[in-house]
């Protein structure tokens, strides 16, 4: 089994948009429903959703910018890490994402094991 | 509380789940001074635990000492779930569940009878150390060491919290039962000083049982026995205490105050034990007890079936409190005399040394065959033994009256 990475970008109502109507509650839920079932099947290993702001820091001289980095559909608005066979699994599993509803994507990336 | 916290944190970890329960009610007390105690005070305590164990989690994610690996528990270190997740943990019908789990891992097939039941009594039923002491009839230090030993256990093993297959469940319901009936005697007759009988604990006890009869695994013939026998005892409560809480004998209750309709819901559980094969101690008990419950006065009670009952208990689950039991229904069937040459035929006198009744019984024995000075010696002994109000009072008043 490998690890990988699936990185989420843009999502109406993903995590950095989530606003209290019932649209961004449903869309928790179907979040949820996503994580348990991977839970359930033992290929979920970690997951975050991150809040859209933060800083940057570029350069040798190391400085420091507020986000948001870019246009809110290509930032980067949580992860989660799966074990699968290889990628067209990972690929698999990472179309039950709710994210597809609400017109974000997923970037499927295999986790590098480094060697000494 | 400790069920649901140490399913969250994985039995290895019970000493987490117990600082976070009470460290819940550390701050109830602080803030319940300050406030007010609020509405509802149990979900005032759960919500305080859920954000403490929150807080734990996110600490801990990463740390070896919590295994967060199993398919659900994992779902405690995202913060996409873990809100939802810890919510969802704490519903009351899980929550049943997790109380049963939590009973069986108790009783664990490699941990010994006697730390099975400290631990239960200590986890489950919020006992203190002493109280398991007095119940074990041994000190404080020896159940510290057992608490001990046994959460190394757990640790150690990786034990996971489920209800055992169906093979392994009438062995492992028996040590459960053991102790919601040590649980239930110490609430009838308890080892506190100001209260001999504590409703709280005899409660606690049918509590226990009624979920194990409600689950369709566990409802064994056993488990509605002592359900019963416990309906009876309870049945008795009100009439053996005076309004200042002293003593009632058998013989001088009221039994108008018998509680009618306990001992209706004891006779429909002691049917419902009946089904299947088993006979066990608590059937046996059961049916001793409905006896007392059955007669009019105390002259009307049948002592010569409650004896037949007594020698079968004492042969197949002999115990030195059913032998003890025994001699009292030999003194009233066959007289004071026979009942001290049935007390001499005890070979292993040490448990039953330390315990009040057995110098009690020694004392209204030499008491009916007119030998007042030992009688008077046996009642002193008694009264060295027993912290009750209670208990102290009614043998002080028997040695005055010498």
């Amino acid at each position: 089994m490998e690890k990988f990475m699936l990185l989420f970008r843009g999502g109406v109502n993903h995590a950095h948009n989530a606003k209290d109507s019932q649209a961004a509650i449903d869309n928790m839920q179907a979040w949820r429903t996503w994580m348990e079932s991977m839970a359930q099947k033992g290929i979920l290993v970690g997951a975050e959703p991150l809040k859209p702001l933060g800083k940057q820091v570029t350069g040798k001289s190391k400085k420091v910018t507020d986000g948001p980095f870019i246009e809110a559909k290509e930032m980067v608005g949580g992860y989660v890490t799966v074990s699968a066979k290889d990628i067209n699994e990972a690929v698999e599993i990472s179309k039950g994402c709710p994210i597809f509803d609400e017109d974000g994507k997923v970037e499927v990336r295999p986790i590098q094991s480094m060697e000494m | 509380m400790v069920s649901v916290l140490t399913k969250i944190f994985g039995i290895g970890n019970l000493e987490t789940a117990e600082d976070v329960v009470q460290q819940a009610f550390i701050d109830a007390i602080r803030v319940w001074r300050l406030k007010g105690i609020p509405n509802n005070p149990s979900a005032w305590l759960f919500s305080v635990a859920k954000n403490k164990a929150i807080d734990i989690i996110r600490k801990n994610k990463f740390s070896v000492q919590y295994d967060f690996s199993e398919d659900s528990r994992i779902l405690l270190t995202s913060e996409y779930t873990l809100a939802t997740t810890m919510e969802n943990l704490w519903k009351e019908e899980l929550m049943k569940d997790d109380l049963l789990r939590m009973m069986f891992a108790c009783c664990h097939p490699e941990i010994s009878e006697e730390n099975q039941i400290t631990l239960i009594l200590k986890t489950l039923c919020g006992f203190s150390t002493s109280e398991i002491a007095k119940s074990f009839l041994t000190s404080e230090e020896t159940i510290s060491k057992r608490l001990l030993r046994t959460k190394d256990f757990f640790r150690n093993k990786k034990i996971k919290l489920e209800i055992p297959s169906v093979e392994e469940l009438k062995s492992r319901t028996h040590a459960v039962l053991g102790a919601i009936y040590l649980l239930f005697n110490e609430g009838y007759n308890s080892s506190q000083a100001e209260h001999l009988i504590r409703r709280d604990l005899i409660e606690e006890a049918k509590l226990l049982c009624k979920l194990l009869t409600e689950n369709q695994y566990t409802q064994l013939p056993e488990v509605y026995a002592l359900m019963a026998l416990m309906c009876f005892h309870t049945a008795r409560s009100d009439s053996r205490l005076t309004t200042d809480g002293e003593i009632i004998l058998l013989p001088k209750q009221d039994r108008s105050k018998w509680n009618k309709q306990l001992i209706v819901e004891g006779n429909d559980y002691l049917n419902k034990a009946s089904f299947g094969r088993a006979v066990t101690a608590y059937h046996v008990e059961a049916a001793i007890a409905f006896e007392h419950c059955k007669a009019n006065t105390f002259e009307d009670t049948n002592w010569e079936l409650i004896l037949d009952y007594y020698q079968w208990v004492c042969v197949f689950y002999p115990s030195p409190i059913t032998e003890l039991n025994k001699i009292v229904a030999v003194m009233q069937v066959h007289g004071a005399e026979a009942a001290l040459e049935e007390i001499a035929k005890i070979t292993n006198k040490k448990k039953l040394e330390s315990y009040y009744l057995y110098f009690s019984i020694l004392g209204e024995i030499h008491l009916r065959i007119n030998r007042k000075p030992e009688a008077k010696q046996y009642f002193l002994k008694a009264l060295d033994l027993t912290q009750s109000k209670a208990e102290r009072k009614m043998l002080m008043d028997t040695i005055l009256m010498i």
